[in-house]
C-alpha cells in the first residue's frame, strides 16, 4: 500500500484552528519530497465537521475525512483518542501530523500509547536523510536543537510547533479534494472526564495589545525589588511594563502583564526584552512586534534568534545609563 | 488522598551546557535543580494533603545525583520517596519512563499522580499523559487548580490565550501541573533534618527492565541551533551601548 501522511487539523468549539494550516504546509512539503500521498482529517460531531472538511479540501490534499462521532461534540481526551485510534487503525497512515496545541498535547500521547507507538512532539522542522525522516526539535529550552528519528514501526506521529511553517503558504488544489464522511462509534461510557465551562478570568485591567512601546522583564531581573528599575525605563520611554510568565507566576507583576501563549499577544512598535531567554511560549506572544531589542547576558539565548538589535550584557549595568540617555533625548 | 509526585532533575537554568563526545547528549558535569513545574506539582500535592489529609510520595528516575530532588521533596513535607536509580533512566523516552514508573508503583494505591506539564530538558510534555494511559486512568493537562468534590475532583485546565476550562473527573487520575498554580514554599531547617529519617525506596533498572521496550524514538544528534536571522549586535561599555541604543530608538525604531 502506498505511504500516506495524515494531517489531523484542529477543531475547537466548532471552529478550525488556523494553526492547522502550518502543519498542513509542513505536510505538503514532506509529501512533495517523499512522494507520499497527503490526506487530512477533522474530528468532531455534526455539520461543523463537514464544513471544516470542505474548507480544508481547498488545499492541495488528496482527500479529506470528516470524522463524526456523537461523543466528540465536546472535546475530551478519552473520546478523541478512541475515535482517532479507530480511524488510524483502519487507515494505517505512515505518518500522522498534528499542530502542537494545548488540545493535541492533551490527547496525542494517550493516542500513541494506546497504539503502542511514539510521538515526536513539538517539532520545529523536518529533514530527509536518505530514506530516513528526521524531525528537528528544541531541547533544553531552545539552547540546543536535536535531530530525532523514529526507531519503531509506523504509524509515526509528530506534532509541529506554532510557527514551524508558514500557514499562509499552503498550496491550494486545482480543484476541491473529495471529502469522505466517516462515522466513528465511541460509546459515551468510555468518557470519564466531564468538560464544563470555558471562561476567561475576570477582566484584565491592562490591555497590552494597544501599547506602542513595551519594556518586558524576565527572570534575569533576579528579585522583585529590581522590577522598579525596569518600570523606570518604561516610564522614561513612555511605554508600559510587561513580563515573561515566571515573573507573574512569582507574583512580582500581576497576570495581566504576561506576554506569551498563555498571556497576551502584543504587536508594539518596540519590544524591549530584558533578561528574557526567548522560550517559544514567550516568542509567540511578541514576535509580531515591529522592532525587537533584547538585552541578555547569555550570547546563546534564543531571544537573539528573533531580535533585531541585541546586546549581550548585564542588564543591571546597561539599564541605568540607558534611562539617563533616554531622559536626555526626551528632554532635548 | 494518597498522591504521587513525579519529579525530575534537570540542569540549572543558568548552567552553561556543553555537548558530550558523541554529540547526542550534554555533558553531565553541570549543576542541577528540580524541574520547575515539578516543584509546583509537589507544592500542590502538599497543599492537598494539608487540606484533606493523606500522604505524599515523591518519585524520580535517574542516576545517584538525582536523589537530591527527592531529598528536597522530603524536606518540604513529602512522606516518602521512590528512586529508580540508574544512569540509564536519563536516556529513556517518555513511553519507557512512564512504563518504569508504572512498574515501580504497581503495589501501591494512589488516588492521584501529579507530574509537571513538561521538563526543561527534553520538553516532551508527554510522560504524565502516557503514564495515565498505561495505568488505565483518566488525565487532565496544564492544571491551574484542583478541588476535591464528591466522587472525584474538579480541575481548572489552562487553555491558550488566557482561557480556562473546568473539568470534573473521577479518581484515580493523573494531572500535569502548570507553573504558577500556587506559591512555592521553602524547605525549613527542621524539614531538612526530618527528611533524613524518611523512607526512601530504591528501585534498580533490573527490577523494571522487563516492563520496558526499546526506545521508539532516537536522538541522532544535538547541536546549537543555526541562527537564521541577522541580529545587529551593539557592543562597548554600558555607557556607549546606552548612547548607541538611544540613537537607534530615535532614527531607526523612531519611538523617541
Ligand atoms: C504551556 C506553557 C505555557 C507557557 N506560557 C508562557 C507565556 O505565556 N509567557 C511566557 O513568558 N512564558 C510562558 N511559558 C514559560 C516558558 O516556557 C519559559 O519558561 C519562560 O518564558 C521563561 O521566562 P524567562 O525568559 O523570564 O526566564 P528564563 O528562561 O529563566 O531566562 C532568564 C534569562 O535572563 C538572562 N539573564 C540572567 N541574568 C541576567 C542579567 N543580569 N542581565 C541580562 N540577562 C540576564 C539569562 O541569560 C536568561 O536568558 C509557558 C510554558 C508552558 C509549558
Amino acid at each position: 500500500m502506498a505511504d500516506t501522511i495524515l494531517v489531523v487539523v484542529e477543531q475547537r468549539e466548532g471552529k478550525l484552528n488556523r494553526v492547522s494550516y502550518e502543519t498542513l504546509r509542513g505536510a505538503q512539503s514532506i509529501a512533495a519530497e517523499t512522494g507520499w500521498t497527503l490526506e487530512a482529517a477533522v474530528l468532531g460531531s455534526g455539520a461543523v465537521v463537514g464544513e471544516i472538511a470542505n474548507e480544508i479540501a481547498k488545499s492541495k490534499v488528496a482527500k479529506v475525512y470528516a470524522l463524526d462521532s456523537a461523543t466528540c461534540v465536546n472535546y475530551t481526551p478519552d473520546a478523541y483518542a478512541a475515535a482517532l485510534k479507530q480511524f488510524i487503525t483502519d487507515k494505517k497512515p505512515t505518518l500522522v501530523l498534528m499542530p502542537h496545541t494545548y488540545q493535541v498535547r492533551d490527547f496525542a500521547p494517550k493516542l500513541t500509547t494506546s497504539l503502542n507507538r511514539t510521538l515526536i512532539s513539538d517539532a520545529t522542522g523536518y529533514r530527509k536523510d536518505g530514506a530516513k525522516l528526521i524531525f528537528v526539535r528544541q531541547m533544553f529550552q531552545g539552547k540546543f536543537a536535536a535531530d530525532v528519528s523514529f526507531a519503531g514501526e509506523s504509524p509515526f506521529f509528530a506534532t509541529f510547533q506554532t510557527g514551524a511553517f508558514r500557514g499562509d503558504q499552503v498550496e491550494n488544489g486545482s480543484a476541491a479534494a473529495p471529502v469522505e464522511k466517516v462515522i466513528l462509534d465511541v460509546p459515551a461510557s468510555a468518557i470519564r472526564n466531564k468538560p464544563l465551562d470555558i471562561f476567561k478570568e475576570a477582566k484584565q485591567a491592562v490591555d497590552l495589545t494597544q501599547a506602542e512601546i513595551i519594556v518586558s522583564v524576565g527572570r534575569g531581573i533576579k528579585e522583585q525589588k529590581n522590577i522598579e528599575l525596569v518600570q523606570q525605563l518604561a516610564t522614561a520611554l513612555g511605554g508600559v511594563i510587561a513580563a515573561s510568565r515566571p515573573i507573574c507566576d512569582s507574583g512580582w507583576l500581576p497576570m495581566d502583564r504576561q506576554v506569551g501563549s498563555s498571556g497576551q499577544t502584543v504587536a508594539p512598535k518596540l519590544y524591549l526584552a530584558l533578561g528574557i531567554s526567548g522560550a517559544i511560549q514567550h516568542i509567540v506572544g511578541m514576535k509580531g512586534a515591529r522592532s525587537i531589542i533584547a538585552i541578555n547576558k547569555d550570547s546563546e539565548a534564543p531571544i537573539f534568534e528573533i531580535a533585531d538589535i541585541g546586546i549581550v550584557g548585564n542588564l543591571f549595568e546597561i539599564v541605568p545609563p540607558l534611562i539617563e540617555e533616554v531622559k536626555k533625548a526626551k528632554g532635548a | 488522598m494518597k498522591i504521587l509526585v513525579c519529579m525530575k532533575q534537570v540542569p540549572q537554568k543558568d548552567a552553561p551546557l556543553k555537548l558530550n563526545e558523541t554529540g547526542t547528549w550534554i555533558r553531565e558535569d553541570v549543576s542541577y535543580e528540580v524541574n520547575e513545574p515539578d516543584a509546583y506539582a509537589l507544592e500542590e500535592a502538599l497543599r492537598q494533603k494539608e487540606k484533606h489529609g493523606g500522604e505524599v510520595v515523591v518519585i524520580t528516575a535517574g542516576p545517584a545525583r538525582s536523589q537530591q530532588v527527592l531529598r528536597e521533596g522530603l524536606a518540604k513535607g513529602a512522606d516518602s520517596a521512590i528512586h529508580l536509580e540508574d544512569p540509564g533512566f536519563v536516556g529513556l523516552d517518555a513511553f519507557n519512563t512512564a512504563k518504569a514508573f508504572a512498574a515501580a508503583i504497581k503495589e501501591e494505591n494512589f488516588d492521584l499522580i501529579f507530574t509537571g506539564l513538561q521538563s526543561d530538558d527534553y520538553g516532551y510534555a508527554q510522560t504524565g499523559v502516557v503514564l495515565a494511559e498505561i495505568m488505565g486512568w483518566p488525565h487532565a493537562t496544564i492544571i491551574m487548580q484542583i478541588d476535591k468534590q464528591d466522587g472525584g475532583i474538579k480541575v481548572k485546565r489552562e487553555l491558550e490565550a488566557g482561557f480556562f476550562q473546568h473539568v470534573d473527573m473521577p479518581l484515580p487520575a493523573v494531572l500535569t501541573i502548570q507553573s504558577g498554580i500556587n506559591k512555592l514554599r521553602y524547605a525549613t531547617l527542621i524539614g531538612i533534618k526530618q527528611a533524613k529519617n524518611k523512607p526512601l525506596r530504591k528501585v534498580t533498572m533490573d527490577e523494571v527492565r522487563s516492563s520496558l521496550g526499546d526506545n521508539m524514538q532516537k536522538i541522532e544528534k544535538l547541536y546549537i541551533p543555526q541562527k537564521t536571522k541577522k541580529t545587529e549586535m551593539l557592543t562597548g561599555s554600558p555607557a556607549e551601548i546606552a548612547k548607541q541604543l538611544v540613537e537607534k530608538l530615535k532614527n531607526e525604531v523612531r519611538v523617541l
